[in-house]
């Protein structure tokens, strides 16, 4: 793997490191889904992660924010360290924003509802800020005029782009993206990616599984191969697609890269 | 231009402009042709329907309507013998009825009473039930607290007479409450301040509510066993609509639990109430309840059976909760958590809402169940409209062919006006929450 060494985590808040996972361990009943998972991910870091379906990179990124519960090993996100204590969790939830493949917006609230309600119930944010926050975010991803829409009158691509300005409304420090233009029809898949790419600009920290390889290309710092639950490759984009190392790496390239 | 099959090549030249479709038939014959008459199949049952329809639907007419005796006081109205008609419905026998029905044996000097309850139970449905209505969080508080407790007052006559041990009783209580709070407080590691303010808020509030249920309004006293008719029919369905939806939507929550004590808990009482019949729960409740309780405290007779049909229809209303929870994508569970929602926020903010709004059916036709089972709480001796009309049914003074005819014609149509009301009602939320979010 990468020399990568990982210092045995001290919990600190300054910490250099946005998401630390060391020898992380899961799984779903007797199936061993997730491997000897060792990652570190430094603030404003923009890591893309690929593989084989069932390879485990979205339970990966899901157990950033305790959505699947890992059983060894030890998970620190922006300092905090994630375990049974509900609260941490929400703390940890608080500062991790996540957008989904089918992207799970609420359907019975209208796209500006969708967008506040996090800042009013979990910031206690009062609804008029609240709201100029939702639509500085919407007119980000540029769909003000969709406001008052619900998510059903809306696009795949629209509603992605709201599923991200929803996440931004809580002001994540970190953003974990699990196959976001995957669902989406092939026409839509560009307008998602550049807005994934102008938040990657900002500085945004980032851990994104998809298999857009032109993404990776253009903003990844470090591309991430996962098989059978582990990391098999960890490297620089340009080395990652040019230079491939590992047998199996080469035979992924090689099929989705035509 | 049109696409050739044999042509090797091609390029649309123009874009081909939308038509209105073919003006086929349009017209009522066509409607016909098309709805009633469309094959063999359809024609036979259109015509077995309309066979049907004329055997049955003139005689009803002729029986409710055209032959029915309007007016009368007593029973030669409707006896042919004594010189009046007995082809049709009695309806002089309801008019002369009426009272009896709507009051039951009330205290007739204080019946005034009873109207206003109807007027201010009216004002409550109407003010929830209009989607529109302004202030509609009043209408809670309206509907959930003052109403309950003016139609105390008003009905019952105030004037609890709580004793001054009540009293202590409640103090302690009062006290022990706060100090859970306050508890909850230190363990949570939240500040005191806020858990004081929440627990003597709900000490105070109950207190005031008893203290308003303890003062003497002036009002005579008119004990439950006089009760009887369209108002304890009303009241028994209120009571059982207004607590079976909150506490099946806990026993839904607590049925997916992950805490096995609250979901075996859960379980045991779903399963236990719905594998026993209404009456059996009522006979229990009557019989039953009193032999648990110490042997100071009664519980009014009208209460037992109200207790009764509110916990038998939570347990139902638990399963078709429970049914729009199954139906929930886990998307939405996840959605809601990573934006950082706490359990109660995820379940009343988004879970709940397209839950329920998925079981609207399921929930409307429980609470048509619960309004006709209403009339299974005469087997404990409540006088329900059922039961009023049963026991004037066998008036001496109204004696006749047709009179116990008319009172269940006379209660079918009680019954399917409110049932009917709610299917109608229903359908208009469904319609309007649908218009609104399409998926």
């Amino acid at each position: 793997m990468t020399s990568q060494t990982i210092q045995a985590a001290a919990v600190d808040p300054k910490a250099e490191s946005a998401v630390q996972m060391i020898d992380v361990h899961k799984w779903y009943g007797e199936f061993h889904v997730l491997r000897d998972i060792n990652l570190n991910v430094r603030r404003g870091e923009r890591i893309v992660i690929c593989g084989p379906s069932g390879s485990g990179k979205s339970t990966m990124i899901r157990c950033i924010n305790r959505l699947e519960e890992h059983q060894k090993g030890r998970i620190i996100v922006d300092g905090i360290e994630l375990t049974n204590d509900l609260k941490r969790i929400d703390e940890v939830r608080r500062d991790v924003g996540m957008v989904f493949q089918h992207f799970n917006l609420f359907p019975h609230l209208t796209i500006l509802e969708n967008c506040t309600l996090a800042p009013i119930w979990v910031k206690k944010m009062p609804k008029k800020e609240a709201e100029e926050v939702a639509m500085h975010y919407l007119k980000r991803v540029k769909i003000p005029e969709q406001a008052n829409k619900y998510p059903g009158q809306l696009s795949g691509g629209q509603q992605q782009r709201v599923a991200i300005a929803r996440s931004l409304c809580m002001s994540p420090k970190i953003m974990l993206f699990d196959e976001p233009t995957s669902a989406l029809d092939p026409e839509m898949v560009k307008e998602v990616l550049d807005t994934m790419v102008g938040l990657a600009e900002e500085g945004m920290t980032m851990l994104c599984v998809t298999h857009e390889m032109g993404f990776a290309r253009q903003v990844a710092d470090r591309v991430i191969f996962m098989d059978y639950g582990q990391i098999v490759e960890m490297n620089t984009p340009d080395e990652f697609f040019k230079n491939p190392q590992h047998e199996r790496t080469k035979l992924f390239l090689s099929q989705i890269l035509h | 231009m049109s696409t050739a099959v044999d042509m090797p090549r091609f390029v649309r030249a123009q874009q081909v402009e939308a038509l209105p479709p073919p003006n086929l038939a349009r017209g009522p014959v066509a409607w016909v042709r098309e709805n009633l008459f469309s094959g063999p199949f359809n024609t036979l049952l259109t015509l077995v329907v309309f066979y049907l329809l004329y055997i049955s639907v003139p005689p009803l007419a002729k029986f409710l309507v055209i032959d029915a005796v309007w007016s009368g006081s007593d029973r030669a109205a409707c006896r042919a013998d004594m010189g009046g008609s007995e082809t049709g419905a009695c309806w002089a026998f309801i008019w002369e009825k009426l009272n009896y029905f709507t009051y039951g044996s009330y205290t007739v000097s204080e019946r005034w009473r009873v109207d206003i309850f109807f007027a201010l139970l009216a004002v409550g449905v109407g003010w929830l039930l209009w989607l529109k209505a302004p202030r509609r969080d009043l209408g809670a508080v309206y509907f959930f607290w003052l109403f309950p407790v003016a139609s105390y007052i008003l009905l019952t006559g105030g004037n609890a007479d709580f004793s001054g041990g009540f009293w202590l009783g409640f103090l302690i209580f009062g006290a022990l409450l706060i100090a859970v709070f306050a508890l909850m407080a230190a363990i949570l590691k939240t500040s005191l301040r806020p858990a004081l303010i929440v627990g003597g808020g709900i000490v105070g509030f109950i207190g005031i509510t008893l203290a308003l249920m303890d003062m003497d309004f002036g009002l005579q006293h008119v004990p439950t066993s006089l009760w009887g008719g369209v108002l304890v029919t009303l009241l028994v369905a209120t009571v059982g609509i207004v607590f079976s939806l909150p506490f099946g939507i806990l026993l839904a929550l607590g049925r997916r639990s992950k805490l096995p004590i609250v979901r075996m808990a859960s379980v045991i009482f779903i399963e236990f109430v719905r594998g026993v019949p209404l009456i059996t729960v009522l006979i229990m409740a009557n019989t039953m309840l009193p032999l648990f309780l110490p042997g100071d405290i009664t519980v009014d007779r009208l209460l037992r059976p109200l207790i009764g049909t509110a916990l038998f229809s939570s347990a139902y209303m638990a399963e078709v909760v429970r049914g729009g929870l199954q139906a929930m994508p886990k998307g939405q569970y996840e959605g809601a958590m990573s934006l950082g929602l706490n359990y109660p926020q995820m379940m009343i903010l988004i879970i709940l809402p397209q839950a329920l709004r998925i079981v609207i059916p399921g929930i409307v036709n429980t609470f048509i169940g619960l309004f006709k089972d209403t009339s299974l709480v005469a087997i404990v001796g409540i006088f329900d409209v059922v039961k009023t009309i049963e026991a004037s049914r066998i008036d001496p003074n109204w004696a006749a062919p047709t009179i116990g005819l008319t009172g269940y014609a006379f209660a079918a149509l009680f019954y399917f006006i409110f049932c009917f009301g709610m299917s109608r009602y229903s359908l208009g939320v469904e319609r309007r929450l649908a218009a609104g979010q399409k998926r």
